[in-house]
C-alpha cells in the first residue's frame, strides 16, 4: 500500500512538473508564432512604397502608409514633450524629495492610473480637448499618449534613481554641494542610462496604443499639416484596415503591423542588451 | 562618473549642525523640491480631474435613468433609450473567461520558471514573456481575427461542440467570432502578467521553507505546490487582480474579435458586447448629448472596476513582498 503510495506520489511530481514546463514553453511559443505570422503576411507586402505614399482609394493598388507614420512620430513627440517632464521631475520628487505618506499616495495614485484601461483615458481627453473644440486633432491625440506615459516614465525614473548608491549623494553633500545639485550633478548623470531606457520603453509602450487615438485623432487618409487636423497613426490604421472587407487593406494592415511590431520589439530588446551590457558601470 | 562628482567647487564650510531653511533656501533646495513636488502633483490632479471629468460628463443619463441603466438591455441611440446591461455582461463573461484558461497556465509557467528551470534559462524565458506582454494590442487583433477566429469556425469550435456541445455553453451558431474567441485573445494578453508578476513573488519565498519541505520527504512538487505556492498565495491573488482588471479594460483585441452584438446569451459561440468596445465603437459618432452621456457613464463604470481591482492587487503584491502574505 505504501509502495503504490509512493509510486503515486512520485509519478504525480513528474507529471506535473512536466507540465509546467510545458505551460512555459506553451507560453512562449506564442511570441514566435506572432512573429512568424506577421513576418509572412507583412513581409510579403512590405516594400518602399509602404514608407513613401500615401494610401490609395479601394481597388487602386500600391499606396502606402507614409501619412500614418509621420503622424505615429508626431503623437509620439507630442507625448514626450509633455509627459516625460512630469513623470522625470515626480520621479527625482519620489526618489530623493518624498515624505513618507505623501509620497506613498503619489506613488498609488500612480499605480492606478497605470491601469487605467486606455480607453477611458481616451474619453477622458476627449472630454478636455476634442468636446470643447468640436474637432479631432493631433493634439488632443498627443495628450491622450502623454498621460498615458506619465506613470511609466515616473516609476522607472524612480526605480533607477533607488539604484545609485548613497555612497555617491553622500560624497558629494560631503564636498559641500547642495542637494539639488547633488541631484542635477552627481545622483542623475548616474541614472542616465536606465532613465534614457525607462522614456524608450515608455514610448514604445504608448506607439501601439489604439484606443485613446479613436476619438481625438479619428483618422485621416491625407498628410495632415500642423497639430490641430485629424491624423493618420499606424496603430489605428491596422485597426481600421483589418476590420474592413478589402484584401487589399488587409495586406497593408499586416504590413503595417509588421512595422509597428518590430518598433516595439526592437525598442524593447535594444534597451534591455544596453541594461544588461551597462548593469555592471550603471550607478557606479 | 568621478570626472562629475570633482566638478562641485561648492567647498565653502557651513555652520554645523542643521541647516536652516534660508540657508537651504539659498542652496535652492526648497526650490528645488517645490518644483518637483508640484510636478509630482500633477498626477494627483490628472487622476482627480479625470474622475471628475468623467462623472460630470454622464449626469444627463444618470439622471435619466439612474440605477436601472445597469439593469436593462435596451441600447437605442435613436430611441435615445439606453441599458448598459449587455455589455457589463460581454465584459465579464471575457474577462473570466480568460482568467479560467490563463490562471492555470500563467500559474504553471511561473512555477516552472521560479523552481524549476536554471536561471539562465529562466531568465531568457521571462525575457521572452514581457516581449509578449509589451506587443500592442491592436496586433493581438489583427492575429485574432486572421488567424484565431478561423480556427474558432474550422477547429476549436467543432471540436467543443463535439465533446461538449450537451452543455448550455457550447450550443447554437458557431460564427467563429464571439464570447470564446474574445476570451481566448484575452488569454494570450493576459498570461504574461499573471507569469512576471507571480514568478517575482514566487522568488520571495524563502529559500528554508522548500529546503524544510524536501527534508521531510516531500516530492519536489509537493514542496512547491503544499508549501511554496501557499506561502505566495497572497501575491498570486494579487497577479490575477492584475489581470483581471487588464482584460476588463483591454479593447481593440476585443472589438476585433467578439462580434459588437449587444445580446447576453449563455452560449460562448455567441457574439456579444464588451464596455470597451462600444465604446470605441459609438464614441465617435454618438448623434446624441444622452448617447454621448451613456457611453462615458459605462467608461466611468469600467474605470471603477479596474480601479478597484488595481488598488487591491498592489496592496496584496506589496503585503506578500514584505513577507507579511504568512503569518510565521
Amino acid at each position: 500500500m505504501t509502495r503504490f503510495r509512493l509510486i503515486w506520489r512520485k509519478s504525480l511530481n513528474v507529471v506535473m512538473l512536466t507540465l509546467t514546463g510545458v505551460a512555459a514553453f506553451a507560453v512562449v511559443s506564442v511570441l514566435f508564432m506572432i512573429l512568424g505570422y506577421l513576418i509572412w503576411n507583412g513581409g510579403k507586402s512590405l516594400n518602399w512604397n509602404f514608407f513613401t505614399k500615401l494610401p490609395t482609394p479601394v481597388g487602386e493598388t500600391g499606396g502606402g502608409m507614409a501619412n500614418a507614420i509621420v503622424g505615429t512620430m508626431k503623437l509620439l513627440f507630442l507625448a514626450a514633450i509633455m509627459g516625460l517632464p512630469i513623470g522625470l521631475m515626480a520621479g527625482v520628487y519620489l526618489a530623493e524629495f518624498g515624505g513618507k505618506a505623501y509620497s506613498f499616495v503619489i506613488r498609488y495614485t500612480t499605480d492606478l492610473l497605470n491601469g487605467v484601461p486606455s480607453i477611458v483615458i481616451g474619453i477622458f481627453a476627449s472630454i478636455l480637448f476634442v468636446l470643447p473644440v468640436k474637432h479631432y486633432s493631433t493634439f488632443a491625440g498627443g495628450m491622450a499618449l502623454a498621460i498615458m506615459i506619465i506613470p511609466i516614465t515616473l516609476r522607472s525614473t524612480e526605480e533607477f534613481l533607488r539604484a545609485v548608491p548613497g555612497s555617491l549623494r553622500e560624497g558629494a553633500m560631503a564636498l559641500g554641494a547642495s542637494k539639488w545639485r547633488t541631484i542635477a550633478t552627481v545622483v542623475l548623470p548616474a541614472a542616465r542610462g536606465g532613465i534614457i531606457t525607462g522614456v524608450l520603453l515608455a514610448l514604445a509602450r504608448v506607439a501601439g496604443e489604439t484606443a485613446p487615438l479613436l476619438f481625438t485623432t479619428l483618422g485621416n487618409e491625407f498628410w495632415s499639416p500642423g497639430w490641430n487636423q485629424p491624423t493618420a497613426s499606424l496603430p489605428l490604421v491596422i485597426y481600421n484596415y483589418a476590420i474592413s472587407p478589402y484584401d487589399d487593406w488587409h495586406r497593408q494592415a499586416w504590413a503595417a503591423g509588421l512595422v509597428l511590431l518590430a518598433l516595439v520589439l526592437l525598442t524593447n530588446i535594444g534597451t534591455r542588451v544596453a541594461l544588461s551590457r551597462g548593469g555592471a558601470s550603471r550607478g557606479v | 562618473m568621478g570626472s562629475t562628482a570633482t566638478t562641485i567647487d561648492r567647498a565653502a564650510p557651513h555652520d554645523a549642525g542643521p541647516r536652516s531653511f534660508v540657508s537651504r533656501l539659498r542652496d535652492g533646495d526648497e526650490v528645488a523640491h517645490l518644483i518637483t513636488l508640484i510636478f509630482a502633483s500633477t498626477i494627483l490632479l490628472i487622476t482627480i480631474m479625470l474622475v471628475w471629468e468623467l462623472w460630470v460628463n454622464c449626469r444627463l443619463s444618470r439622471v435619466q435613468f439612474g440605477w436601472p441603466f445597469f439593469t436593462t438591455s435596451d441600447w437605442d441611440p435613436v430611441f435615445n433609450h439606453f441599458g448598459a446591461l449587455p455589455f457589463i455582461y460581454g465584459t465579464l463573461v471575457t474577462s473570466v473567461l480568460s482568467l479560467v484558461i490563463a490562471v492555470p497556465l500563467g500559474l504553471a509557467a511561473a512555477i516552472f520558471l521560479s523552481e524549476l528551470a536554471p536561471r539562465r534559462i529562466s531568465d531568457t524565458i521571462s525575457f521572452m514573456i514581457d516581449l509578449l506582454a509589451a506587443v500592442p494590442s491592436v496586433i493581438y487583433g489583427l492575429l485574432g481575427i486572421f488567424v484565431v477566429v478561423p480556427m474558432m469556425r474550422t477547429v476549436i469550435g467543432p471540436a467543443l461542440k463535439h465533446t461538449l456541445g450537451f452543455l448550455p455553453l457550447f450550443k447554437g451558431p458557431n460564427y467563429g467570432v464571439g464570447f470564446l474567441t474574445a476570451g481566448i485573445v484575452l488569454t494570450i494578453m493576459v498570461v504574461p502578467f499573471i507569469i512576471s508578476v507571480s514568478r517575482e513573488v514566487l522568488l520571495t519565498v524563502p529559500r528554508d521553507q522548500r529546503e524544510a519541505a524536501l527534508a521531510l520527504g516531500a516530492t519536489r512538487w509537493e514542496a512547491t505546490w503544499k508549501v511554496v505556492v501557499p506561502w505566495a498565495r497572497t501575491g498570486i491573488l494579487g497577479s490575477v487582480f492584475l489581470a483581471l482588471a487588464r482584460a476588463l479594460g483591454e479593447t481593440m483585441a476585443v472589438t476585433m474579435v467578439i462580434g459588437n452584438d449587444p445580446k447576453i446569451s449563455a452560449s460562448l459561440f455567441s457574439p456579444g458586447y464588451s464596455i470597451a468596445a462600444v465604446i470605441a465603437n459609438e464614441f465617435a459618432e454618438a448623434f446624441s448629448d444622452m448617447h454621448l452621456s451613456s457611453l462615458v457613464e459605462i467608461g466611468l463604470v469600467l474605470f471603477l472596476m479596474t480601479f478597484i481591482l488595481n488598488g487591491l492587487a498592489r496592496l496584496l503584491i506589496v503585503a506578500t513582498e514584505r513577507g507579511g502574505g504568512h503569518p510565521s
